[in-house]
């Protein structure tokens, strides 16, 4: 498909992913409290997509990802949040 | 449309899930032991689900012509336990022989833990020692990048492993390449939140090329669509992909990897 044809295929669904992830900013800044790591990791995340460059699923999946390589010690329970705690 | 869907927790649906896919064209269903959503309490609740995998679940297929297969193993989430591990891998190999049993999984990593590594390794053996297929799950969210890497150096330092018996599941933008790359085969989990839509699954099958991926719906006791597999066979088709590329991504390729196995015969 060319990139018109993509566009006329996924364009909406796009543009409303995009403005779901506004309206969510908007919610949690009208919220009380302090934003934690994840928040972070998802504004660093967003930047990726100003870039001109391709690769932008992997990018943002980097973003969020653990980069270590040293095996943990012990698991600290089982489930994942989503994004990496050590984000500076 | 005919499909496999190599990947799914049927233990965890109901009936009409499998009415719908053998409406869809499900030709055979592939069951990788899992997680309860609880922690079992002993290597006792272990022999009871593989019992179930290997004879209870089958029977409940075949009432909708559809073969189902299943993997073995103790899953990652309840790995911690090593001792638990052991003799829970122990009582492995006397299901080995069961006629639906293809190999050894699903195996891997969850939080990336030694404990972790340790059962990775034990399971890896007991796959090597009696010549099983693999199926190996990668952590999943901010865990999959590393615990992916972590899994690839298990294997790969493990001789006796062939990578084209392999099969690493779950598989994303971020670590595709590290997989295929080594010669193992990848599988894609369609999942709308936690791992890939239809639309991101298919975008990887074009730029990697279809030679050694799968998708799957890994659909289980959470949110999960049990018909993922034929509605991503849509989005192809939405994209103009040729009817036999299609069913090439969707049929040819789970059959060419899972029929290494001579146990496995999917509805032709």
């Amino acid at each position: 498909m060319n990139r018109s044809q993509l566009l006329d295929l996924y364009f909406l669904e796009a543009r409303a992913r995009v403005i779901d992830l506004a309206a969510f900013m908007d919610r949690v800044n009208r919220a009380e409290g302090e934003v934690d790591f994840r928040y972070q990791a998802l504004k660093q995340a967003i930047t990726e997509l100003q870039s001109d460059d391709a690769g932008y699923a992997r990018r943002v999946l980097l973003k969020f990802s653990d980069p270590t390589i040293e095996p943990s010690e012990k698991a600290a329970g089982k489930s994942a949040c989503g994004a990496w705690s050590g984000i500076s | 449309m005919r499909y496999i869907e190599p990947h799914a927790h049927m233990v965890s649906r109901v009936t009409d899930d499998y009415v719908a896919m053998a409406t869809a064209g499900c030709a055979a269903i592939c069951e990788p032991a899992f997680w309860a959503g609880y922690d079992r309490s002993s290597p006792k609740g272990f022999f009871d689900y593989f019992r179930q995998l290997t004879e209870h679940e089958p029977k409940r297929a075949a009432k909708f012509s559809v073969p189902h297969f299943c993997w073995l193993c103790i899953n990652p989430k309840e790995s911690e336990d090593v001792q638990l591990a052991t003799e829970v891998i122990d009582l492995i190999p006397e299901f080995l022989n069961a006629p639906n049993v293809l190999g050894i999984g699903e195996i891997g990593l969850n939080k990336n833990s030694r404990n972790e590594l340790k059962v990775l390794e034990m399971h890896v053996d007991l796959a090597a020692r009696t010549g099983q297929l693999i199926l190996v799950h990668t952590p999943h969210l901010e865990d999959k990048f590393k615990g992916t890497r972590l899994i690839l150096d298990v294997l790969k330092n493990d001789r006796r492993i062939q990578p084209e018996r392999c099969i690493i599941d779950h598989v994303e933008e971020h670590t595709v390449d590290l997989v295929l790359d080594e010669g193992f085969w990848a599988g894609m989990t369609l999942y709308p939140e936690t791992k890939c839509t239809a639309a991101r699954a298919v975008d990887i099958l074009e730029c990697y090329g279809s030679e050694k991926l799968w998708m799957n719906s890994a659909c289980d006791w959470g949110v999960s669509v049990p018909l993922a597999v034929p509605y991503a066979a849509l989005e192809m088709r939405r994209r103009g992909h040729a009817t036999e590329a299609v069913d090439r991504a969707i049929f040819g390729n789970p059959l060419r990897f899972l029929s290494q196995c001579p146990k496995f015969k999917p509805a032709m």
